[in-house]
């Protein structure tokens, strides 16, 4: 079937920049082509497109302006934060605006007896951190990329990180937004206490990549830091049974702040990059313990014990900060660190039921053996959210089709054991197949009710996170309804 | 136990095809909530059963006519609880129930929300599918999250059938400490305390006495202790101040109780503070107030927050008010849940 490209933007709407500006008149507006490489792509550096403009308003008043008037021409409009996502939700189109929240950047207040801040979406993630530190509090969502991932974006992401285990996602942090809907209409989603009135409309919005509205303003809340740290590494030599030790720690009642996976590629990759540190072994556990003094320490023993327990063949305790951030460093460098293996690599996000951590760890590597490419694992063991890395070389002919493929097959994978496709990075354009083994018809249908009860001409970020049903139908209807695929008896790994 | 969703799917079709309205109903404990709605009960009875629960995945799946203090006597043999503790009201109410009325209890602001710890759940629409949202695991941000609008959406979306709940650990001690304190010293030393990293799992003032419970390991809660001081208190305060058995709301009377949400640091004086409970650290406050005393309402805006006529009768004035733009929004989600608005119709609000 031929795909009609759309007619771009400004060919179909010569006026709109002067409009725009007439509306929003401290709004920057990109009308050049030249000016929008930084737009092409986010995170997802594999798609690229060309944006039909771009507008960076300076203030929430000229969000809501510019969505007015786009509401009223019937132009698609693509919001975006720092550019970060992993599953393309930013990715502009050449028949839609782009929406720029960067210059929405103030910290507005930080109450240190309420522990909130109320921010604009345009603060940075770890310029939030550091801007409650000195009062001893921190905020809970870290994403890997929160060096310059924005608040905003880490609402319509849902974004989690290392210590959601203990300290939940953004979800969980997120006490209101002023969201601008796509007619230009603003409305406040919880309240100044804990919860809001009417129906609690928070959760739907955090974590729908756009498509709902534009958040303005938000009020997160701030935790009181841990008074100690404990960090225990654990090295074992297969993957089941680390993958069991996880189990057990969580079975003894111990809630770990941050509990991550790495297996033996990953290693590799990270002592190549920052020299030899962690002890070589099939799989390393991460474990971080926090609380006061005696409970942290009295925690870090008994998960040193369940790792002892569970056949670690090295065990390290660390105890200093410095010495806790020796242990961290490569996990935290092990993203960048898989440029040493391969020219490109495609990041997974299925997450799974714990206990079914290391069967699926080895129906990967079976998968990867098949498909002829090597997987790294990094990951939230604790939370069951694993993040295979598919290492291939773009420049070689089919190898990214290859991964693509490999890449389905996880998914397929994680679902079929009780899991989902994606645990934080979204869906994007990235899994909108895959939302279609996630999914059935009906379930599907309620999302686009739900979409249209907010943005009823669906302007808002179209074509992303939830796939038509005509896409899914075309795909042959791969449901796996409830963790059982159609046609069980089939091998499909 | 067993499974009704074919039966309870079935007569969701029939109410839509003919238009009735129906109430989703457990044991009615919370009925109280809300508008007052003239729709035909369709009761859960019967649809129960733990469907699935493994301890070392903290996560339990379960049919929502289940009585919830069966599932919380489950979760104790293996040492965890939920950690939203939902309160208890007679005759005792159901998991359906407990994620629909989305109440939770003093632990609130610690340990989470209702909503906080849905991981996903089955619902018949008002079209009578049923539908699955969400999973059994921690993390997915896959499509909408269905699952957590529906907690504290007092049926009017459509009626849950099984939901799977993130558990926690029960603490190895807990610990409730009491401060003869009058309001404002209790609010000022709450801001001192709460931003340290003690223990809290509970934090509430009423006549002139600050209760703060502490629970977590051994070594954390000897060492607040240690530090906040306070006398000893028997712990069932906590379960009487969540069930509301206390003596404050025994003697509401003919009076409203008004459940205020408002920042924990709101000035409390503005409160007539006889009539007046801090919980939540002072981020929920129950209100008693005169049947046609608008007070507390206007109060709670005042404070940057909102309130609602938690407990009133007769039911005469509406439970909350919600205007513009955020009323045409909840009216907008209710009907594409909803489009015949069967479920529950003006429980909420006009329209939902």
């Amino acid at each position: 079937m031929p795909v009609r490209e759309p007619t771009p933007l400004l060919a179909r709407h010569p006026d709109l920049p002067r409009r725009l500006a007439a509306v929003a008149p401290g709004a920057k507006l990109l009308t050049r082509p030249a000016e929008w490489a930084p737009y092409a792509c986010d995170g997802l550096t594999a798609r690229r497109r060309r944006p039909g403009m771009v507008a960076v308003p300076a203030d929430a008043g000229e969000v809501a302006a510019i969505l007015r008037l786009c509401h009223a021409l019937e132009v698609p409009v693509v919001p975006r934060g720092a550019g970060t996502g992993l599953s393309g939700g930013a990715l502009p189109r050449e028949d839609a605006l782009v929406l720029s929240l960067a210059r929405l950047d103030r910290i507005l207040e930080i109450d240190p007896e309420a522990r909130t801040a109320t921010v604009e979406p345009g603060v940075r993630n770890l310029e939030l951190g550091e801007a409650v530190a000195p009062f001893g509090l921190f905020y809970a969502p870290d994403p890997s990329s929160q060096v310059a991932c924005t608040l905003g974006g880490n609402v319509a992401e849902n974004a989690g990180g290392v210590h959601c285990l203990k300290y939940g996602l953004t979800v969980h942090n997120l006490l209101a937004v002023d969201l601008v809907l796509m007619n230009g209409e603003t409305v406040r989603l919880g309240g100044g206490g804990l919860d809001g009135p009417g129906l609690d409309l928070l959760p739907v919005v955090c974590g729908s990549e756009g498509l709902l509205g534009v958040v303005t303003r938000l009020r997160v809340r701030l935790l009181p830091r841990p008074e100690s740290v404990r960090v225990v590494l654990a090295a074992f030599d297969a993957l089941r049974r680390a993958g069991d030790a996880v189990a057990a720690v969580l079975r003894a009642g111990i809630l770990p702040a941050g509990l991550e996976m790495m297996d033996r590629l990953a290693l590799r990759a990270v002592a190549a990059y920052l020299g030899p540190g962690y002890p070589e072994c099939e799989a390393l556990l991460l474990c971080e313990l926090d609380g006061c003094a005696e409970e942290a320490e009295a925690l870090a023993q008994r998960v040193a014990r369940c790792f002892a327990e569970g056949g670690a063949v090295e065990i390290q305790v660390a105890r200093t900060p410095e010495a806790c951030r020796r242990l961290w460093a490569g996990r935290k460098a092990a993203f960048p660190a898989m440029g040493r293996l391969a020219p490109d690599y495609y990041v997974m996000d299925g997450t799974l039921p714990r206990h079914r951590l290391g069967e699926v760890l080895e129906t990967i590597a079976a998968l990867a053996r098949e498909h002829g490419l090597a997987v790294a694992n990094v990951f939230h063991a604790g939370d069951g959210n694993l993040h295979p890395l598919i290492l291939y070389d773009a420049g070689v002919p089919q190898q990214r089709e290859a991964a693509e493929a490999l890449g389905r097959r996880i998914l397929e994978a994680c679902v079929a054991a009780g899991g989902t496709i994606t645990g934080e990075h979204g869906v994007g354009v990235e899994k909108l197949d895959a939302m279609c083994i996630q999914f059935g018809r009906g379930e599907l249908e309620r999302f686009h009710a739900l979409r249209r009860a907010f943005d009823g001409k669906g302007l808002l970020n179209p074509g992303k996170a939830i796939p038509t049903l005509h896409r899914c139908a075309e795909l042959g209807g791969m449901h796996v309804q409830r963790g059982r695929l159609p046609h069980p008896e089939l091998e499909r790994f | 136990m067993g499974d009704r969703t074919r039966e309870l799917a079935e007569q969701v079709q029939e109410a839509a095809r003919t238009r009735t309205p129906i109430a989703p109903l457990g044991t009615g404990s919370k009925g109280f909530l809300g508008n007052p709605c003239r729709a035909r009960p369709l009761a859960t009875t019967g649809h129960t059963g733990v469907v699935d629960y493994q301890p070392a995945e903290l996560v339990v799946s379960v049919r929502s006519g289940t009585p919830l203090p069966e599932l919380v006597r489950l979760l104790a043999r293996e040492g965890q609880a939920l950690p939203f503790d939902p309160p208890a009201f007679p005759p005792g109410g159901t998991v359906g129930g407990a994620v629909g009325a989305g109440l939770a209890g003093p632990g609130r602001p610690w340990q989470g929300a209702v909503r906080d710890h849905v991981l996903g759940l089955t619902l018949v629409d008002g079209k009578g599918s049923v539908l699955h949202f969400g999973g059994r695991v921690m993390k997915n941000v896959a499509g909408f999250d269905v699952s957590r609008l529906l907690c504290g959406s007092l049926g009017t979306l459509g009626l849950i059938l099984e939901v799977s709940l993130r558990v926690t650990p029960l603490p190895e001690t807990t610990c409730s400490r009491v401060f003869t304190l009058d309001a404002e010293a209790a609010q000022s030393c709450l801001a001192r305390w709460l931003r340290r990293p003690f223990p809290v799992t509970g934090a509430a003032w009423e006549g002139g006495r600050l209760h703060l419970r502490l629970a977590g390991t051994e070594a954390a809660v000897r060492a607040a202790v240690r530090r906040l001081g306070g006398e000893q208190e028997h712990p069932a305060f906590w379960t009487a101040l969540r069930d509301q058995t206390l003596a404050f709301f025994r003697r509401r009377d003919r009076r409203v109780l008004w459940r205020l949400s408002v920042p924990p640091n709101a000035p409390v004086r503005g409160h007539d503070l006889e009539a007046t409970l801090l919980d939540w650290g002072g981020a929920q406050r129950w209100v008693l107030a005169a049947p046609d005393d608008p007070g507390p309402e206007r109060l709670a805006q005042t404070l940057g927050g909102y309130a609602v006529r938690f407990r009133q009768e007769p039911p005469a004035r509406p439970w909350q008010v919600l205007s513009g733009t955020l009323l045409w929004l909840n009216q907008q989600v209710k009907r594409s849940f909803d489009p015949a608005g069967i479920f529950n119709p003006g429980r909420l609000h006009p329209g939902c």
